[in-house]
């Protein structure tokens, strides 16, 4: 295959990568039968390409050859493919007159046979040099980026971001559904591994928010829509109706006291139920907004609309709105960060272990508001039946590790199982009977905290529980429930009694994380969760440039981790923040204007809806800071007026002749 | 002889559609006839092979040829057309593209002869006679036959062509335009299709009808459904090539009601028509997924005559290999 253009000036580089490549691909050969393909002027082998007298190799040949089209063959693009590029542009030319063949990972490592690897490498570096004649110059583009940045959920993740980005003087929207931030972090007395109290370390960070001039705080409230892109988000957010005004509430209950309802009649969700609330409230004592809401549910005036509303006149600031409607507020923002945490797995779906059947059938998140100071018995662990308990059983892995339920592991619930069985020992000297498969203790001082948790006589047990049931046996069963386990280690089937059972529920993704992926524009992995980037090397980055996740909506996780991806997504923000652009790459799609009938087919198949109908031109555009380049509109474009920047058809239909003529 | 420009007409494996459309200039006709010396029209006036080979070699002006190549007689005039002019023009789909005709590539020689003169119901050929190259005429002379070849080809896959004018048949303003350039002092670009390199929706009258999120559930089939004579044929599910078509046809099927067949084939920018066709369709289907795009393909009576009809000569796959015959 031949070009009529005499212009064209290729330079052939294959890399020995050590022995890497040249241990099993030919590498003489495969220059000696590049050297003589049309346009190639340079071809030669170097030990290793990617190091600085490799790259000046290329450069020093681009100068005094002329050259104007580069291949390397050498390993993955996708390690090397920026580094050669840089090579082009420090040598004056454009860098997407690069090609790369990955002879090592396509070749060298994945063939045994040097003769036919070297065949190989023959017809895929022919491919390159068929195809570099047509590809063509490309400019790199930059967008400006907006400063503010907006973050999803006030869990502990939420939070961190938050006050990193406000100390170095961003401004931070941060939305959270509930009526209080915290996650569920603001729910526990105490936490794994050192045992300190969750509340002591969290509530500080609480208030930070509160008090810092960067942050808005927008609680009871929801992300709708976001459009734009990195660095020019505009991002719209609910507001539901609290009914009281948070900026003349002072939270000091008057009004929860002077309330129609004598006594608190309604299901606490801050307490998981285990209490009662009154309409008009306030989550927990450090809530923050420290505001009282009405929830307009269960309040009088909301249902009947005749009510004396002594609310209203117990406030002395005059706080208390019935008025308040639901307000849409639009932002602009160039960063988001989604931190929106996780839910507990539902046990009720697995009904053999009597969660909703037994009321002294527990989860262990209802076990954290138990033996909370603040929470609904201040403390002391009294069953819903009123009784004390004197010996408990903690189920591990309820919902996790289960072909029938979800198939991970939720990597907190045996530490916080260990730290359950602690505390519930020093709240009520109860026997603590550990159910566990396999203990996971990975994490500093986890596994000493398990060892330390030996020491104090709980007794643990090897094997997966089959059933809690109330069905007695024999007398000391009577009253009891009894929980059916084989005990893989004594090889022996047991049956213990106990007074009350502690599921150890796992993590699942939260409610709202399908409809904020589609929001996002962002993917989700197989369990659920939010995907990130690269497992290993963007692990808080997203496929959508410019959106981070942090915490346990990328996947179950504990505090520590959740507040080291929640600095991280921070830091990467601000990087892109304080850089003030962003450059995109230039493979994008773009429509040859003059030939496009306006046919309108690519538009709805565009992943990332960067391509409009223009209905003065009756013609489509394209986005360029919308578009990823997957090439999707081009494929379908039925008239070819789609054209997807180094991936056109002309490179393509040349490599794939290179690739299977090549002699 | 006059110094009248001198064209050749000449038909190959076709219907005779294309020699119609260009009796269907009318009065116009006249108007080239008097314009120009007809040397060779077949269809229309007695001429031999012999008077062509008489020619000067580059003698003839233009030569239009239409039809497919499946003969060896098809490819002998073919040949010699080339030789004595200055521009072919590949004139109609089956021509430029290969078109009806070269759906038979899906079939092997041997079946197609097969069921031509020897399944076929209405065929009395209890010897199974196929035909032959040479054969004994009333003399006992021996003759010759043309060969029938074992694929269907488009002109330029056999001579070189110097301008396209693919249309089943082309309408008579194209030809009457075509001609009209071709005479003038303006050529086009060598090699060009004599059309506009722009789909067929941008002269559709429908094309504001179309959605912006058009997604199809249902292939639609128009002998079993009522058209909407006002909104977009997509929209409404039935299978029109208008997006992957050049226009210049001004919409005759559209404007009658009847989704575009594809005749004028791609722009100047899709190698394959068909696998282009297959791609767009995919992408407007509603389906989500593998599974369901194949269950609303599945809809789609005949693939390879819907969205082959005439360019399967032209396609990368191009048909079916005999072998062993
Ligand atoms: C029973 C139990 C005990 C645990 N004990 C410990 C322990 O002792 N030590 C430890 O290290 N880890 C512990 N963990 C793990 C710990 O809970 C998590 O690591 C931590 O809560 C994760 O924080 P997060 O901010 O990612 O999520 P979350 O705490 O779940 O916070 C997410 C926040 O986002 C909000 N939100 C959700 N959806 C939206 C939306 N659409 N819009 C706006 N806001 C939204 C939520 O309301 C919530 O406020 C325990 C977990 C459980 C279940
Ligand atoms: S952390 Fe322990 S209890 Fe939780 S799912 Fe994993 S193995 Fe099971």
């Amino acid at each position: 295959m031949s070009t009529n253009n005499k212009e064209i000036r290729i330079g052939f580089y294959i890399c020995h990568c050590g022995t890497n490549i040249a241990g099993v691909v030919d590498v003489d050969k495969i220059r000696e039968f590049i050297a003589k393909k049309d346009n190639v002027v340079v071809s030669r082998n170097y030990k290793y390409m990617c190091s600085d007298p490799g790259q000046e190799l290329i450069q020093k040949d681009i100068q005094e050859h002329r050259l104007n089209r580069i291949v390397v063959a050498s390993c993955s693009p996708l390690l090397h493919e920026k580094t050669f590029r840089n090579t082009l542009e420090k040598a004056g030319l454009n860098p997407f007159y690069l090609q790369m063949v990955n002879v090592r990972e396509h070749v060298a490592w994945v063939h045994s046979d040097n003769e036919k690897a070297t065949e190989k490498a023959k017809a895929l570096c022919n491919a390159a040099i068929n195809r570099v004649r047509y590809n063509k110059p490309l400019e790199k583009k930059r967008v400006p980026f907006h400063q503010d940045v907006l973050i999803i959920g006030g869990g502990i993740a939420g939070i961190h971001s938050a006050l990193i980005l406000a100390s170095a003087g961003k401004k931070v929207y941060l939305v959270e559904k509930k009526p209080t931030i915290g996650g569920h972090m603001a729910m526990f007395d105490k936490t794994f591994p050192t045992l300190d109290c969750a509340a002591c370390i969290l509530t500080p960070k609480m208030s930070a928010i509160k008090e810092n001039k960067n942050v808005v705080l927008w609680t009871n409230s929801e992300v709708i829509k976001v459009e734009g892109y990195v660095g020019n988000f505009k991002v719209t957010i609910k507001r539901n109706p609290r009914y009281v005004r948070e900026d003349l509430c002072i939270g000091c209950g008057q009004c929860i006291e002077s309330c129609s309802y004598k006594e608190a009649k309604y299901p606490d969700e801050f307490n998981l139920g285990l209490s009662k609330r009154k309409p008009i409230y306030i989550p927990f004592p450090q809530a923050i907004p420290n505001s009282a809401i009405i929830d307009d549910k269960t309040c009088i005036h909301f249902k009947m609309g005749k009510c004396k509303q002594m609310c209203l006149s117990a406030c002395e600031r005059n706080a208390i709105d019935f008025n308040q409607k639901e307000e849409l507020r639009e932002i602009q923002v160039g960063a988001i960060i989604v931190a929106t945490g996780f839910k507990i797995y539902d046990p009720q779906k697995e009904p053999e272990y009597g969660y909703g059947v037994y009321p002294n059938v527990y989860t262990s998140l209802e076990v954290e508001r138990l033996i909370n100071a603040s929470g609904p018995t201040a403390g002391e662990v009294i069953l819903r039946d009123g009784t004390k308990p004197k010996s408990i059983g903690i189920i591990h892995c309820i919902g996790s590790r289960s072909e029938k339920a979800n198939k991970w592991c939720s990597r907190v619930c045996c530490m916080y199982s260990l730290k359950l069985a602690y505390l519930l020992k020093k709240h009520t000297h109860a026997e603590i009977y550990n159910f566990y498969i396999d203990m996971r203790t990975p994490g500093k001082m986890y596994e000493e905290f398990y060892d330390r948790l030996l020491m104090e006589r709980v007794h643990f047990i090897r094997g997966k529980v089959a059933e809690v049931t109330d069905i007695s046996l024999v007398k000391e069963e009577e009253g009891k429930l009894i929980l059916r386990v084989e005990d893989t280690l004594a090889s022996v089937i047991r049956r213990i009694p106990v007074d009350m059972v502690v599921l150890s529920v796992g993590l699942e993704p939260s409610e709202d994380t399908q409809k904020l992926a589609h929001i996002l524009n962002i993917g989700l992995s197989a369990e659920g969760f939010f995907q990130e980037r690269h497992p290993k090397l963007a692990p808080v980055s997203t496929f959508s440039e410019g959106i981070f996740i942090a915490g346990c909506c990328q996947g179950p996780k504990d505090i520590p981790d959740t507040v080291a991806q929640a600095g991280a997504s921070a830091a990467e923000a601000m990087a892109m923040i304080d850089a003030g652009y962003f450059e995109i790459e230039p493979i994008t799609a773009h429509v040859l204007d003059e030939f496009c009938s306006g046919c309108k087919s690519c538009i709805n198949i565009c992943p990332y809806s960067a391509i409009s109908y223009d209905e003065s031109k009756k013609k489509v555009f394209v986005n360029e800071t919308l578009c990823k380049g997957c090439g999707t509109c081009s494929a379908t474009c039925p008239s070819g007026v789609m054209k997807q920047n180094l991936f056109e058809d002309d490179q393509i239909l040349n490599e794939i002749e290179g690739l299977l003529v090549y002699e | 002889m006059s110094s009248k420009p001198k064209v050749a007409f000449y038909w190959c494996a076709s219907c005779g559609g294309c020699e119609e459309a260009v009796v269907d200039l009318a009065e116009d006709i006249l108007e080239v006839v008097k314009l120009v010396d007809i040397v060779f029209w077949p269809v229309a006036m007695d001429f031999k092979k012999r008077d062509v080979e008489a020619l000067p070699d580059k003698s003839i002006n233009i030569a239009f040829i239409n039809g497919a190549i499946r003969t060896s007689e098809q490819e002998e005039i073919a040949y010699l057309l080339r030789e004595k002019s200055q521009l072919i023009i590949a004139f109609g789909s089956c021509a430029c593209f290969g078109g009806i005709p070269a759906l038979a590539n899906l079939y092997s020689k041997f079946e197609v002869l097969n069921d031509v003169y020897i399944e076929s119901p209405t065929v009395d050929n209890a010897a199974k006679f196929l035909p032959q190259t040479t054969s004994i005429d009333n003399n006992g002379k021996q003759i010759e036959l043309p060969e029938f070849y074992s694929q269907v080809r488009a002109l330029d896959e056999i001579i070189s062509v110097d301008y396209y004018l693919p249309g089943c048949a082309p309408t008579p303003k194209l030809i009457a335009n075509t001609i009209n350039m071709l005479l003038g002092d303006n050529l086009p670009t060598a090699g060009s299709t004599l059309l506009p390199d722009i789909a067929l929706c941008e002269e559709c009258p429908r094309k504001d009808s179309k959605p912006t999120d058009l997604s199809i559930t249902e292939y639609k089939r128009i002998c079993e459904n009522l058209v909407d004579p006002e909104k977009c044929l997509l929209a409404q599910g039935f299978l029109c090539m208008g997006p992957i078509t050049r226009s210049g046809c001004e919409a005759l099927c559209i404007k009658g009601n009847m989704p575009c067949t594809g005749c004028l084939g791609p722009t100047s920018r899709v190698v394959d028509f068909g696998a282009k066709a297959v791609s767009m369709f995919a992408s407007l289907s509603s389906g989500k997924n593998e599974e369901e795009i194949e269950k609303n393909y599945a809809q789609v009576m005949d693939p390879v005559g819907t969205f082959y009809r005439y360019h399967l000569s032209k396609s990368l796959l191009r048909g079916k290999l005999e072998r062993g015959i």
